[in-house]
Order: C-alpha cells, then sequence, then structure tokens
C-alpha cells in the first residue's frame, strides 16, 4: 500500500499547495501568539499576571489586537516620503515570512501516493536563501526609517543598517563550521548529518552555536541588542511615525524573524525535527528514503510513518519554542549595551572568534579525516571536546579572566568611613 | 555635626563578570517566572479590601420606619468645604424637622468627611465604596432616596483617643 516514492504529479501540487497553505499559516499563527507570549512571559517575570481578559486565559488577544490595529488611523508624515514610506513595512513583513519555506518541519509523512516531505521547498541552496532573504529585511528598516524623515527614525534606521551589517559578518562566519559539518547547504541535509552523527551540532560546534545565537539576537534587533528601536533613546527607532497595520507590519516581521531565528537555530545546532535515538531518521538518498549506513556502507531504507512526523513535529516545535522563550527571557532580563559596546563585541569579538573557529573546525576536520575516523559518535566526541576548550577559552577571554575568579574574590578592601565631621557652612 | 556613611561593598568595574551578573539575573528573573504568587489583583472578581476609614460614596441612615435619621439641623452644609450638599428643611404637624430636599454632587465632594463628623444624629455617612460610575454627569447628583438606598458599610471616623485604630 504504502510505497517509498516520492510524492509526484498531480498530488505534488495539491500536497505543495497544502503545505505552503499550512506552514504559513501555522507561521503566522505562532507570530500571534508569540506576541501574546512576549507579554505574558514578561509580565510572570515582574511578578504581574500579563493580559488575560480577552478569552480564556487571554488567548484571543492577538485577534483584538489584530482588530485594533486594522481600525486604526492610519497615519502619514507630511514630509514623508510617500512611496518609501509605505513601502517600508511591506520589505520587512515579506522576508520574515518567506524564509521559512527552506526549514524542514518534521520526519517525511508517509501517504498512499508517496512520501511526502515536510518542507515547503527543498532548494539546493537552503542556507544562502536563508542569509539573502533575512538580510533583505534591513533595507525595510532603513528604508522606514530614512522616509519618515524624523531624526529618530532616521537614527534608528542607521543604526540598523550598521549593526545587521556587523552581525550578519559573524553569522555567516559561525555557520560556514555547521557547513563544513555537514558538506552541503541544504538544511534537510544539515538534519540528516546531525542524524549520522549520533548527536546535534550544539555539542561539536559548542563556540559556533553560541556565536549563532549572538548573532541571531542581533540580528533580530532584540534586546540586548536592540539599537535600532530604543525605546528610552529614540522613542522607537524606525517605526516611530508608523501607526495602525503599517506599525502591525513592523511587530508582526520582528516576531516573524524571532521566530524564523529560533526555527533556524533549532534545526542548525539542536537537530532540527531529530529526536534522539536512530528510529526516526530519514533521508532522500538516490531516490530511496533512507535511514542510514550499515557497517559495510550499504543503504537501509527508513520507515516513515505518521506518528514519527507528528512526534517529530512536537520536538521541533518544542526547540522552537525554547529558542523563543530564550528571547523573551533575555529581553526582559539584560539591559540594553551602549552602541560603541555593541559595535565593538560584534568586530572586536564576534569576528575574529569566528573566523578563529572556523579555521581551527576546518583543521580538526581534515585531521581526523585523515586519521580514518568514520563520520559518527567518535567523530563528534573529538570535534566535542576540541569546541569545548575553544568555548571554555573564547568565554574566559571574553569576561577578562572573570568568569574563573569571579567577582567577589577581587573585591575592593572594605573601607569603613564613620564619624566624619561635616565641612562647616557658610552658615554657621 | 558627625555623620556616618554606610559604604557598600560594591566591586570595581573591572573586577565584575558580565556573564555571571548575567546568569544570575538570568537565574533571578526565571525564578520570578515560575513563581506562583502574583502581585496583580483580579480586581472585578476580587473586590479590593476597603480600609474601615475609607471614605467613599456617601449613604443616608434610616430610621425603622424607612424615614430618614436626618433632622435637617443644615451643619453638613455649613461646614462642606466642596459646597457640595444642598439641603432644604422642612417641619411636619409634630415639629419634627425633616429634609425636604438632600442633594449631594458626589463630583464637587472632596470625600473630607466632615458632614459625618458634624452629623449630630449620625444620619449622614461617607461610606466604604468607591464603584460609582454613570453615563451622565447628572447622575452623579445622589437625591435623598438613592442616599438612602445605599447599603454598603460606612466609615469608621479617626477616634484620636485611638490614633491607630487598634
Amino acid at each position: 500500500m504504502e510505497s517509498l516514492q516520492p510524492i509526484s504529479g498531480l498530488w505534488l501540487l495539491i500536497t505543495m499547495s497544502l503545505k505552503v497553505t499550512i506552514i504559513f499559516g501555522l507561521v503566522v499563527l505562532v507570530v500571534a501568539y508569540s506576541t501574546l507570549a512576549e507579554r505574558r512571559v514578561s509580565a510572570w517575570i515582574q511578578d504581574r499576571r500579563g493580559p488575560n481578559r480577552v478569552g480564556p486565559f487571554g488567548l484571543l488577544q492577538p485577534v483584538a489586537d489584530g482588530i485594533k490595529n486594522l481600525l486604526k488611523e492610519e497615519t502619514l508624515p507630511s514630509t514623508a516620503s510617500r512611496a518609501f514610506f509605505v513601502l517600508a513595512p511591506m520589505f520587512v513583513l515579506v522576508p520574515s515570512l518567506v524564509t521559512f519555506a527552506v526549514i524542514p518541519i518534521a520526519a517525511p509523512l508517509p501517504t498512499p501516493v508517496g512520501v511526502v516531505d515536510m518542507i515547503i521547498a527543498d532548494v539546493p541552496i537552503g542556507i544562502l536563501y536563508v542569509l539573502a532573504f533575512s538580510s533583505l529585511a534591513v533595507y525595510g528598516v532603513v528604508l522606514g526609517g530614512w522616509a519618515s524623515n524624523n531624526k529618530y527614525a532616521f537614527l534608528g534606521g542607521l543604526r540598523a543598517s550598521a549593526q545587521m551589517v556587523s552581525y550578519e559578518v559573524a553569522l555567516g562566519l559561525s555557520l560556514i563550521t555547521v557547513l563544513m559539518m555537514s558538506g552541503n547547504v541544504t538544511l534537510t541535509e544539515v538534519v540528516w548529518q546531525q542524524q549520522q552523527l549520533g548527536m546535534w551540532f550544539a555539542f561539536p560546534l559548542s563556540l559556533a552555536f553560541i556565536l549563532f545565537v549572538i548573532s541571531a539576537f542581533a540580528e533580530t534587533n532584540r534586546l540586548p541588542f536592540d539599537m535600532p528601536e530604543a525605546e528610552s533613546e529614540l522613542v522607537t527607532g524606525y517605526h516611530t511615525e508608523y501607526s495602525a497595520m503599517k506599525f502591525s507590519a513592523f511587530m508582526i516581521s520582528e516576531f516573524g524573524h524571532m521566530v524564523t531565528a529560533s526555527a533556524l537555530m533549532a534545526t542548525l545546532f539542536l537537530g532540527g525535527w531529530d529526536l534522539p535515538g536512530t528510529w526516526d531518521d530519514a533521508f532522500w538518498h538516490e531516490g530511496q528514503l533512507i535511514k542510514g549506513f550499515s557497517q559495510d556502507g550499504v543503504a537501509v531504507l527508513a520507515n516513515p510513518a505518521w506518528w514519527k512526523t507528528v512526534l517529530t513535529f512536537c520536538g521541533f516545535a518544542a526547540k522552537t519554542s525554547f529558542f523563543m522563550l530564550l528571547y523573551i527571557w533575555i529581553r526582559w532580563t539584560l539591559p540594553r549595551f551602549r552602541y560603541d559596546q555593541v559595535m565593538a563585541l560584534g568586530w572586536k569579538v564576534m569576528l575574529p572568534t569566528a573566523l578563529a573557529y572556523a579555521m581551527l573546525i576546518g583543521s580538526v576536520i581534515l585531521v581526523l579525516d585523515e586519521v580514518g575516523i568514520r563520520w559518527g559518535f567518535s567523530y563528534g566526541l573529538a570535534l566535542t571536546a576540541v569546541s569545548g576548550a575553544a568555548t571554555a577559552g573564547f568565554i574566559f577571554f571574553l569576561d577578562r579572566g572573570r568568569t574563573i575568579i569571579g567577582a567577589a574574590g577581587q573585591s575592593r578592601q572594605k573601607v569603613s568611613i564613620s564619624g566624619i565631621s561635616q565641612p562647616a557652612t557658610a552658615g554657621d | 555635626m558627625a555623620i556616618s556613611i554606610k559604604l557598600m561593598n560594591r566591586p570595581e568595574p573591572e573586577h565584575t563578570s558580565y556573564l555571571r551578573a548575567a546568569l544570575s539575573g538570568m537565574a533571578l528573573t526565571f525564578r520570578h517566572l515560575v513563581n506562583p504568587s502574583k502581585v496583580t489583583q483580579q480586581y472585578p472578581e476580587e473586590p479590593t479590601d476597603l480600609s474601615p476609614r475609607w471614605r467613599g460614596t456617601h449613604r443616608m441612615e434610616v430610621h425603622a420606619d424607612g424615614r430618614p435619621k436626618c433632622v435637617a439641623c443644615g451643619l453638613c452644609p455649613t461646614v462642606c468645604p466642596a459646597n457640595c450638599i444642598r439641603l432644604v428643611g422642612g417641619e411636619d404637624d409634630q415639629g419634627n424637622r425633616y429634609p425636604i430636599v438632600y442633594e449631594i454632587d458626589e463630583f464637587r465632594c472632596i470625600f473630607c468627611g466632615m458632614c459625618q463628623e458634624v452629623c449630630p444624629v449620625e444620619a449622614i455617612h461617607v461610606g466604604q465604596h468607591f464603584e460609582n460610575a454613570e453615563y451622565t454627569r447628572s447622575r452623579f447628583v445622589y437625591d435623598l432616596d438613592r442616599l438612602m438606598e445605599q447599603d454598603h458599610p460606612t466609615t469608621l471616623l479617626w477616634d484620636p483617643s485611638d490614633p491607630s485604630s487598634e
């Protein structure tokens, strides 16, 4: 009954339309509910309850927000550049939503008419597509800031361009190690190689993981890197002059970027939809859906099942939600960096570290391949050891040696001053 | 005059660890995140606890037969600093004085409670109640019937011999 052939023909068209609709709807839904999650989690962190009035547990709050934003007055500053002012929200909204197309969300689903991949477009350029579209978003931000003809918006746009360009470098360089490990840029292959390695890339590439998370925070303009919208300095930065649905578009794109970045971090470093164990492994290899290779290099066929798809989707959702929670948690904990600190961290710390780490991992991979260790768990362990040492060194260096000694060990000598006589004032 | 300075034992910035501080901050916020006790009061469902000395919406005490206790002596409109009480007194066949018109403008009232303090027959009171929203301004002028209808607890006046209400 079940054929392990990729789906084709008319059924491909039907499933593709369904996948586009469902995944797009899902992303928009997650974006809507992450705005609620942000407010609820921030409230809980501050010992409040958060929005809980609209619907059960406040679950209809995003709907109420949407209706409110639709009904609000659209303002258009008289001095704004009209065309670009209207164009900017579209420029940020589209890239934040289309990047999800290349992220695999679950194990392939077997159907009577063929196996359906749980990814909209398994394009051969995978990560490059994500990088290309996510860097397009900065144009919308800069355009919005410039077209508003408002100095705060303009400063926000300027900061956005500087920050996003700086951190894109570190982001791309930390990705290089992942690409070296997986040997390909498609995200399905990245997931497959993590399954074959027997461990997720967060362990053998721990430093790249840290650098990627930091860069992703900067790329999505989230605290502690929210220079472009810095409320206390720039009103709200690049979207100061926007109202109603245009403002909402900026918010949706910010959360859309967060969701995409979370899904990307989960895919690249936490195994994507992969769950521990080899029962769910599946990959298209020369037209066959295989589970892995036996000792003598013969392909072992995979046996996909609908419950595996559901379980792996839950795993993927859990990993993505973890990063979403991390985003929110960090936002409501850490204060914003100063602008020069952001730039110094990006150019003086992240970039050289990412470069050096790419070289280190490259040479370790070369050595391991020369020695003849098979791609597998021991390969991963060797890389984990090297990366662990590199990560420890990076943290030690970044914290100027205080991580181990600690702040309390070097605190200033306690001086007790008491009984100082107050100098007599002129009136006495 | 000698002063004493409490010197906080804080490490110099160059001796602090950003990572440690950040991580301990994360731990702190996480403890608050999972802490089930929240300070927000679910107001309409959980009524607010008002102080026994809370001075809010007025009420007029009534006799057992439903007449107001007010004897129209005119002390409350005299003492009222906001001039929000309008009283027209009358006299019945037995010579008992009673209010023909007794109106309190809750918008003008500053809720000082002096009307209650000055009342010789303990008729007019300020009460432990504040939910008196209306759709029109005219509804904020409470007439005698409306004042007599109020059933919230009345305010406990401050007792000089027991200043902290113990």
